[in-house]
């Protein structure tokens, strides 16, 4: 689950994290009182989305200005807030459909010495939580990885014993820092490393993590994404959940438990298994279509859940055709012919079927599409099922 | 002999009388696994369709059936304590079929199993499965949720990180006429116990096994680096097949694990991986078996 920066940083805040003092709007006015409080000479005036690249991106109904800018004044930052508010962001992670803003975080200016980078995530290949850091703050790591990969520097943290300050020693030194900041920052990364540990993290990005002037550890933004899997265990984190921020299908999905993500073809898939709907994806490429969405119905879908499914898919304005892809295990043909069946009548379909079974009970699944007389491409293969769906949404 | 699990291997199911558990217990038992017992915590003593006998502990259940393997259907939340509940009790060969578990316990179960001597397979995949030479392959030994009907005694070593791709590579084969020495599902999470190399290394050492089949998908680098062992120490030959080559980056494809992310993952660098390291990569899930079909003609193997 994605959070904003202004929620990230109310954890860090409540682990001892140090972050600048900011206060949360929703209105023009609200910002101009919040920049009054905050006193500082200058504001800083973030929009509030679940993308990184903000402060390069462009709206696309507004006055030219960027997602993140410095107001010099109480008036600057409400005539900012303004030009932000309700309007779409465009950023590199948001794709040129951008990503609407209906908050904003204004936060006090700091006197920035330094910006680094710090990110605390998973490092698959050891199985452990890893510390990155790097001196070049503000790009993206991606980048330093791809260019400079010898100017991010890693501590492996052991579950056994946790992050250790000597970790933090050796990331501060090879940072190059200084006198008083390295302690500081040590301090930093043992609560980070905290956050990651107790909220379940899956990613805890700053960038940039900025050394002030006066040689303080801050963290100038917060990028905190939670594993899914553990929310269960963190019922106060579930309250962060924006769910303007998610694509409506995508969280109708959710309340039936069923992995959807849209995409930008018009063929809908249906199939169980996410290694299979993946490959189902694929296939169609290969045959020269595109997909119109992911859909994982799961291992033991029942005719409600392929019923939702299929009002799901058939919800997408741009799908042409749809390609329902099984191979039956435990799951046995015959249910799943049944279930999409009763669910193409209920839904009443529009568009041609493509159906390929195959596995458990597969003759008698095949037998009940051909009774049903119901118009139902049906196909022997996986490579014949994506070929009849292409041709039946009318080609790429 | 296959890899990890033979016809004589004896198993605990932990979670029995849940849904999943006995569902897949009496599925299990159907094919001819040799089920010795099972484990639900207060259950002690009862059971399970009146001849598997049901423990409180899986130290007691280990004491008195002598099982090495184990198999978990416990859900998520219980699930990591369950799998170093049968470390600690000294199973060798624990099965984790449970999907969703926090990835910050499996890290923790990982590190506490490191030096332990057992062997984790998945979370959060189908299991594995020797086939047998009865109807339907019954007679071997499957641990996990997979159909046994469509697999057949064999020489082609299967491992993935899918499950229903599996069944495919499974099926594909079997249409062939051949049929599977053993199959891996490795699971769809990002922190799992036994990875492609383990299986690769246990396939080219089993003389009963001819030849390859691996299923990767975007995610991690564990095909990369499984692209390079093979390079360097598998000599049979491989098929290679990876899925989300069309899936956006940024986006989790179903699995935990299926994640192109920070510039890794994708399926084009896996692909490369695996073709220069001589693996034969189809190109559509639909024709792995005539990949097989067409590289062990050329290589001039039988299967």
């Amino acid at each position: 689950m994605k959070i904003h920066e202004y929620q990230g940083k109310e954890v860090f805040r409540r682990y001892g994290v140090p972050t600048p003092r900011g206060i949360v709007v929703t209105s023009p006015n609200e910002a101009e009182a919040a920049a009054k409080e905050l006193g500082t000479p200058v504001v800083v005036v973030k929009s509030q989305v679940h993308a990184g690249g903000r402060g390069k991106g462009t709206f696309t109904d507004s006055d030219g200005g960027r997602g993140v800018r410095i107001a010099k004044s109480p008036q600057e930052a409400r005539d900012f807030a303004e030009a932000m508010l309700g309007k779409t962001l465009v950023t590199i992670q948001t794709g040129p459909e951008g990503a609407k803003v209906n908050t904003v975080y204004v936060e006090e200016g700091l006197d920035i010495g330094r910006e680094l980078y710090l990110g605390v995530t998973l490092d698959r290949e050891s199985s452990r939580v890893t510390i990155m850091a790097s001196t070049e703050g503000g790009m993206e790591i991606e980048e330093v990885a791809a260019e400079h990969p010898e100017k991010i520097l890693k501590a492996q943290i052991d579950p056994a014993v946790g992050f250790q300050a000597y970790q933090g020693r050796e990331l501060a030194f090879g940072l190059g820092l200084e006198g008083a900041t390295i302690n500081k920052f040590v301090k930093f990364c043992a609560a980070l490393s905290k956050v990651y540990d107790e909220t379940d993290a899956s990613l805890v990005e700053i960038n940039p993590l900025v050394i002030t002037k006066g040689g303080d550890v801050i963290a100038l933004d917060a990028k905190v994404d939670f594993d899914d899997n553990a929310l269960f265990r963190h019922q106060d984190l579930q309250a962060y959940r924006d769910p303007l921020e998610e694509d409506p299908r995508e969280r109708e999905a959710k309340a039936f438990d069923l992995a959807y993500i849209s995409l930008t073809g018009n063929i809908g898939c249906m199939v169980n298994g996410a290694g299979l709907a993946m490959a189902t994806m694929d296939i169609i490429q290969h045959c020269g279509g595109m997909p119109a969405n992911f859909l994982d119905v799961g291992g033991g879908a029942d005719q409600k859940k392929v019923t939702a499914a299929f009002k799901l898919i058939l919800a997408d304005p741009a799908v042409k055709a749809v390609f329902v892809n099984i191979f039956g295990g435990i799951m046995k043909c015959d249910v799943i012919a049944e279930g999409v069946i009763a669910a193409a009548k209920e839904v009443g379909l529009q568009v041609p079927l493509v159906v390929r079974l195959e596995g458990t009970n597969v003759e008698l699944g095949r037998k009940i599409f051909a009774e049903s007389g119901m118009n139902i491409l049906t196909a022997d293969t996986m490579l014949d099922g994506a070929q009849k769906a292409v041709a039946a949404a009318g080609g790429n | 002999m296959a890899i990890f699990v033979n016809d004589q291997t004896k198993v605990l199911v932990q979670g029995i009388t849940g849904s999943a558990g006995s569902f897949h217990a009496g599925q299990m038992l159907a094919y001819g696994t040799q089920v010795v017992g099972g484990v639900t915590p207060g259950k002690g003593g009862t059971r399970f369709e009146n001849k598997v006998p049901v423990f409180d502990t899986v130290s007691k259940a280990v004491q008195e059936t002598g099982a090495e393997a184990s198999v978990i259907y416990v859900p998520p939340p219980f699930a990591a304590d369950a799998i170093l509940e049968a470390v600690d009790a000294g199973v060798k060969l624990i099965v984790t079929i449970t999907e969703g578990i926090p990835v910050l316990d499996m890290v923790r179960v990982k590190r506490a199993m490191a030096g332990s001597g057992a062997r984790l397979i998945g979370p959060n995949c189908p299991g594995v499965i020797t086939p047998g030479s009865g109807e339907g392959s019954k007679g071997g030994c499957k641990i996990g949720i997979m159909p046994g009907h469509i697999h057949r005694k064999g020489s082609i070593g299967i491992v993935s990180r899918s499950g229903t791709l599996t069944y495919e590579a499974v099926h594909q084969v079997t249409q062939l006429g051949w049929g599977q020495s053993t199959a891996v599902g490795i699971g769809g999470d990002p922190v799992n116990g036994t990875d492609f190399i383990d299986c690769l290394r246990e396939f080219e050492a089993d003389p009963e096994t001819s030849a390859i089949i691996m299923i990767g998908e975007i995610g991690g680098n564990a095909e990369e680096l499984a692209a390079a062992y093979a390079k360097e120490h598998v000599t049979k030959p491989m098929v290679g097949f990876i899925a989300g080559r069309t899936a956006p980056p940024g986006k989790r494809m179903g699995h935990a694990g299926a994640i192109i992310s920070g510039g890794q993952g994708s399926a084009e660098d896996k692909i490369a991986a695996m073709e220069s390291a001589g693996i034969r990569v189809s190109p559509t899930p639909a024709e792995l078996g005539l990949t097989l079909k067409a590289l062990l003609a050329e290589r001039g193997v039988k299967p």
